[in-house]
């Protein structure tokens, strides 16, 4: 075995993947809740369709992107293979519960991560799916229509939105005058459709909840894996993994279905 | 005071156990846990039964060898101490008590609630030491050791072995045993030309051994009753990437 | 039979070095070929078992535990003494030596203490090489403190785990052993006999504790690490497993056994609370340094004490009996060991003592408290205070520690020489399992420092001179001894095995405790002492008649365990009453009534008594045979010793 192959499966190693892949994945929260930010705009989803259109189509972010569904797989992959090895370090369980004091969250990252991954797989076939499902197909015809946006560049004044009719369309944008026309696909029809349906709804700030507490043990967890664990850093750690990443960024995600469902 | 007893009882590591109930009368709350149960030992001796075997020793919270599973806590539900530190008053008149013996796959049952924790012996015969000989060493005074480090490493130093930790974790982790001993000797100028070799040798075994993963949840720290403190895997985690990624010693390079 | 100590000639400070030089020598190419069985694995077996391995001998290692680092040396709290003088306060290997000598009470070897003195050094070289964590000043340097009465400070401490950290060192190095191949260790496994093949030793017999299984085990040399036999009183600060097995089979097979007598009680434990107490916790003679000890005047005072009517707070100053210091008003609450465990007995004895029990006396902080506050009382002995609290649910900063004296190590042992050779060749004795530091009694910090330097020190050297003597030629495992003594030995547990009376192992050895404490335990007399024998030989035949051993030998059997220990027990009890019997004088940890100064100290008969008595069993109900090593003082002037 190779001494790369040996880190890597090692106890340690493994738990090493772990760590490193959530710790990317944690970063991505933070660049893909900023963007979204632009589905609370009243500009009839112009930032956004433009955002998704950059998100997809800009190459240095593809490459980022692949790295990231590899990410979620490998963390997945990991998560199940640690998971059945450390059942099979306790083949007979105790008769009485234990009593240990210790949190709730770090003693269910599987359960909550199984509701992450169930949530992911449906949040992209809805949304990522349905984005890129014309790529795939080849076919001319879009599942999700194209808008057309109209814009002063001089007051940055929205002059129109403009659903356009089933057709074969691509991204542009193009300025005559001092109008910019933006035709994009209006991924943010899809998020109102979706999100005026409560039980969809529902589901979602039940995963935001889950990866509340998910990320309430696994941000610092993975930095005591990685072994940054000084006294002088830890408490900043616990810090952002307490109020970024189990406070903030899940309520921002919460707030979008919330704020359609009930305010568009 | 009176007590209802559930207690595991297995034969030996062929055989598979059952629990069995033992009512435990006249005891009394100055009594250690221990002693109650050789009390019950001594009236179930008297019937011609066999006593319920279970490892002790020292009976001070030092030697290590008692365990027990107490009703879902190792070393039963106060904290920092051990089973024999364990006074019968820490319990409620009538009380129904389960006792286990720990359980990992490392650890199988000898009998009853004793196990065998030999595994914890092979990981530290894999590096948890200094390679030094007897003799021609240098005064003890010439290495200097900042008081704080010195503090620091006897703290890691102060694990008893007695595998609460591993008892207590969900994945049965030997991570805070493995990590206290590496942290001591990682954290002291005698143990750094070993360093990098040990913490592979010593992980190395103890992923042989069929302990779990570590998950941070911090139930080992919380049974302690050394109290290591989980900052031990931490610091082992970092010397097993540094070594691993960056060092040029080997797992094997200790052996020799 | 004479004895022959075997002591160099020369120059005290000479004789170590020199004979060092004397010893033969084992070729390095040679030293594969012997096989040395160590059995036990504490400071001394472990420490002997690494460095033997280390110069190229095989060693195999026996410990009954379930591992090696469980032996009962990781128990000591205090702290190991070493004449290293880092303090620049006066100290110096002569004065440990003299220290040592003298606190012994002039009944150990000197050439043999000298000997502990000057390689005290270089114990702590080794474990601070080993990274034992030893406390440490701001500077970085070694910290050290004043223990157990002495006037430098030269005791290195781990805090209060000072034997734990010094084991789990010796441990390491002899887990390199064990990983290179070269130890090779039996865990959970008891030695029950030694055998002798044309006079020398030559292996031993053991039980697999898991299995039951007999089996012999062959080596050119064994060497006995197994310990002191406190546990000869049921109720001592040892661990429950500690015994005296391995040490009293050795001695019917004629390894003699030396000073059975002398054992040391610790005035600082916690008091026993009923029947059911299984041990002793010891807690550290720092402790009065700032407690002070008392009883309250008069007997009707403890009657309310006892009965829960009064508490402890409520007895006003004029009714509290600081005994201590107003009987020894220079040292007060910090007299030796003995003396302050004979007082409180005494007040036991006349009824004013304290506790449900009424064997207990106060040890009281609350003047200190006041005058310090609580933090710094806390500072210092917080973890005490804890473990009080813990053991008795009572708090020892409002109310005062109840104490009582207890059984802690024991001096006495197989006689040894200066080799720490026992009269069988090739059987060696080390730790408190041999009788030849201390004396009769021994210092605080320095059963630690013996154990090693027995183990990394000695032995090394001492062992190699007999192996050079008998050749590297293979032990003959056929020798008709070796099925012999395992035949004896399965015999053995057969007979404990046939018990099925009504009486359990545990009860004969509570009972076995009773008699030791009362009649052999911190005041003895020739009534008492005889009484003493006379109930012992009649527990004896009670045990063999009435006792119940359940179970099989083929399985893990705690019940079996238990009965050849306390069978052993019982036999040694009885020679420690015919040792005591015949030692006429007080001396240490041996007091014989009869034997006092007008003062009520001990009163050593140095014209009679300056000998090590060596006792050679003769058969069973037989009675042993005395021999007596004469003690030759040559550096030191016998004294009296006075606290007043």
């Amino acid at each position: 075995m190779s001494e790369f192959k040996q880190t890597f499966n090692s106890s340690l190693g493994k738990k090493l993947i772990m760590a490193l892949t959530g710790l990317f994945l944690c970063t991505f929260l933070i660049v893909h809740l900023s963007g979204n930010l632009a589905l609370f705009k009243h500009d009839n989803g112009q930032a956004f369709n433009a955002y998704a259109n950059f998100m997809t189509h800009f190459p240095p972010i593809r490459v980022v992107s692949y790295l990231l569904y590899l990410s979620i797989l490998v963390h997945t992959i990991y998560a199940i293979v640690l998971t059945v090895k450390n059942r099979k370090a306790r083949p007979v369980g105790y008769a009485s519960a234990t009593k240990s004091p210790t949190s709730w969250s770090s003693k269910n990252m599987g359960l909550l991560g199984s509701i992450l991954f169930l949530f992911i797989v449906i949040h992209m076939k809805d949304f990522w799916f349905k984005y890129h499902q014309d790529d795939f197909t080849g076919k001319s015809t879009h599942v999700i229509p194209f808008k057309e946006y109209k814009t002063d560049l001089v007051t940055g004044e929205q002059l129109s939105a403009r659903d356009l009719p089933p057709g074969d369309y691509h991204y542009a944008v193009f300025t005559e005058g001092s109008v910019e026309t933006m035709v994009a696909k209006d991924l943010n029809q899809t998020v109102e459709i979706a999100f005026k349906q409560w039980w969809y709804v529902a589901f979602y700030v039940i995963a935001l909840g889950a990866l509340s507490f998910h990320l309430l043990h696994g941000f610092q967890s993975a930095f005591h894996t990685v072994g940054w664990v000084h006294r002088k850093y830890k408490p900043i750690i616990y810090f952002i993994g307490t109020w970024l990443f189990a406070v903030i960024i899940p309520l921002g995600f919460a707030a979008m279905p919330v704020v359609y469902f009930f305010c568009r | 005071m009176n007590l209802t007893l559930k207690v595991w009882r297995q034969k030996n590591a062929q055989t598979s156990g059952k629990f069995v109930t033992y009512k435990a009368e006249s005891i009394s709350e100055d009594m250690s846990f221990l002693e109650m149960l050789d009390v019950v030992n001594e009236s179930l001796t008297k019937k011609g039964e066999e006593p319920i075997y279970f490892d002790h020793d020292c009976r001070e919270g030092i030697c290590g060898m008692c365990s027990l599973y107490i009703n879902g806590r190792p070393h039963g539900p106060k904290r920092a101490i051990t089973t024999c530190q364990l006074h019968m008053r820490s319990f409620k008149d009538g009380e129904t008590i389960t006792i286990e013996p720990w359980r990992a796959a490392a650890f199988p049952v000898l009998k009853d609630l004793a196990v065998d924790r030999s595994a914890f012996d092979r990981i530290q015969q894999a590096g948890g030491y200094v390679s030094i000989n007897t003799g021609g060493v240098p005064d003890a005074n010439e290495i200097a050791i900042p008081k704080v480090i010195a503090d620091e490493a006897f703290n890691s130093a102060t694990c008893i072995g007695c595998g609460a930790c591993v008892a207590a974790c969900k994945n049965a982790s030997a991570m805070l045993f493995v990590s206290a001993k590496v942290s001591q000797l990682g954290m002291l100028p005698q143990g750094q030309p070993e360093r990098w070799s040990r913490v592979q040798s010593m992980v190395a075994q103890m992923d042989e051994e069929g302990f779990g993963n570590c998950t941070n949840t911090g139930a080992c720290e919380a049974e302690c009753p050394k109290e290591i403190s989980l900052t031990n895997i931490g610091r082992m985690n970092n010397d097993f990437f540094n070594a691993k990624l960056f060092k040029e010693e080997g797992v094997h390079d200790h052996a020799q | 039979m004479t004895l022959d100590a075997k002591i160099p000639q020369g120059p005290l400070a000479e004789k170590w070095s020199k004979h060092k030089f004397n010893l033969k020598l084992v070729n390095p190419a040679n030293k594969r070929k012997y096989n040395i069985i160590v059995v036990g694995t504490g400071l001394a077996g472990a420490s002997a078992a690494a460095t033997l391995a280390e110069l190229g001998y095989n060693v195999t290692a026996f410990c009954f535990q379930d591992s090696p680092r469980r032996a009962h040396s990781i128990a000591a709290q205090g702290g190991i003494n070493a004449a290293k003088n880092y303090q620049n306060d006066g100290d110096s290997v002569y004065r440990l030596f003299y220290d040592t000598i003298k606190g012994g009470d002039y009944r150990a070897r000197e050439a043999n203490v000298h000997r502990l003195a000057e390689v005290s050094v270089n114990i702590i070289d080794q474990c601070v090489a080993q990274g034992v964590p030893f406390a440490r000043e701001y500077g970085g340097l070694l910290d050290n403190r004043s223990f157990g009465g002495a006037q430098v400070s030269r005791t290195f401490y781990a805090r209060g785990q000072t034997g734990q950290q010094l084991l789990l060192g010796a441990y390491s190095a002899l887990n390199r052993q064990i990983h290179h191949g070269k130890v090779k260790m039996y865990t959970r496994t008891e030695m029950l006999d030694v055998v002798v093949v044309d006079g020398q030793a030559k292996g031993i017999v053991t039980r697999n504790l898991k299995t039951g299984e007999i089996e012999t085990h062959a080596g050119h040399a064994v060497l006995l690490c197994t310990g002191g036999y406190s546990n000869v009183f049921y109720l001592s600060t040892n661990a429950i497993g500690s015994n005296v097995t391995a040490a009293w089979r050795a001695h019917k097979r004629g390894a003699f056994f030396a000073n059975p007598c002398y054992t040391q009680i610790h005035p600082t434990c916690i008091p026993v609370t009923g029947d059911h107490q299984s041990k002793l916790t010891l807690m550290s003679e720092s402790l009065r340094n700032d407690g002070r000890v008392w009883a309250p005047k008069t007997v009707e005072i403890a009657q309310q004490l006892r009965s829960g009517k009064l508490k402890a707070s409520d007895i006003k100053e004029d009714d509290r009996d600081y005994f201590l210091e107003r009987k020894y008003p220079a040292f007060g609450n910090l007299v030796p060991r003995d003396v302050a465990s004979r007082n409180a007995k005494e007040m036991a004895d006349e009824g004013r003592g304290v506790g449900t029990s009424g064997f207990a006396v106060f040890l009281d902080f609350a003047d200190a408290i006041k005058r310090l506050g609580q933090e710094t009382v806390a500072a210092k002995y917080g973890n005490l205070f804890d473990m009080y609290a813990q053991i008795t649910a009572e708090d020892p900063y409002s109310q005062p520690m109840r104490i009582y004296p207890a059984v802690h190590y024991t001096m006495g042992g197989l006689w040894v020489d200066y080799n720490l050779s026992t009269n069988v060749p090739g059987l060696y004795a080390l730790g408190e399992c041999n009788f030849s530091d201390h004396g009769a009694n021994r210092l605080g910090a320095s059963a630690l420092m013996q154990g090693l330097s027995d183990g990394y020190f000695v032995i090394p050297y001492t062992l190699g001179d007999y192996l050079a003597t008998i050749g590297p030629k293979p032990v003959d495992v056929n020798h008709p001894a070796f099925e012999q003594t395992k035949q004896d030995t399965l015999a053995y547990v057969n007979k404990l095995l046939a018990l099925k009376g009504n009486k359990s192992v545990v009860e004969y050895h509570r009972e076995l405790g009773h008699i030791m404490w009362e009649y052999c335990g911190m005041a003895r007399t020739e009534e008492g002492l005889t009484k003493a024998k006379g109930l012992i030989q009649e527990l004896k035949a009670d045990f063999w008649k009435n006792a119940i051993v359940t179970g099989e030998n083929e399985e893990i059997n705690a019940a079996l365990e238990r009965a050849g220990r306390v069978a052993d027990f019982i036999e040694l009890g009885e020679l420690m009453v015919t040792d005591a019997l015949m030692r006429k004088e007080s001396c240490g940890g041996h007091f014989r009534l009869e034997s006092q100064t007008e003062e009520g100290e001990a009163l050593r008969d140095d014209e009679n008594f300056a000998f090590a008595a060596a006792w050679e069993f003769k058969g069973e109900n037989q009675p042993e045979e005395l021999h007596k090593e004469e003690l030759v003082f040559e550096n030191v002037k016998l004294t009296q010793r006075s606290y007043k």
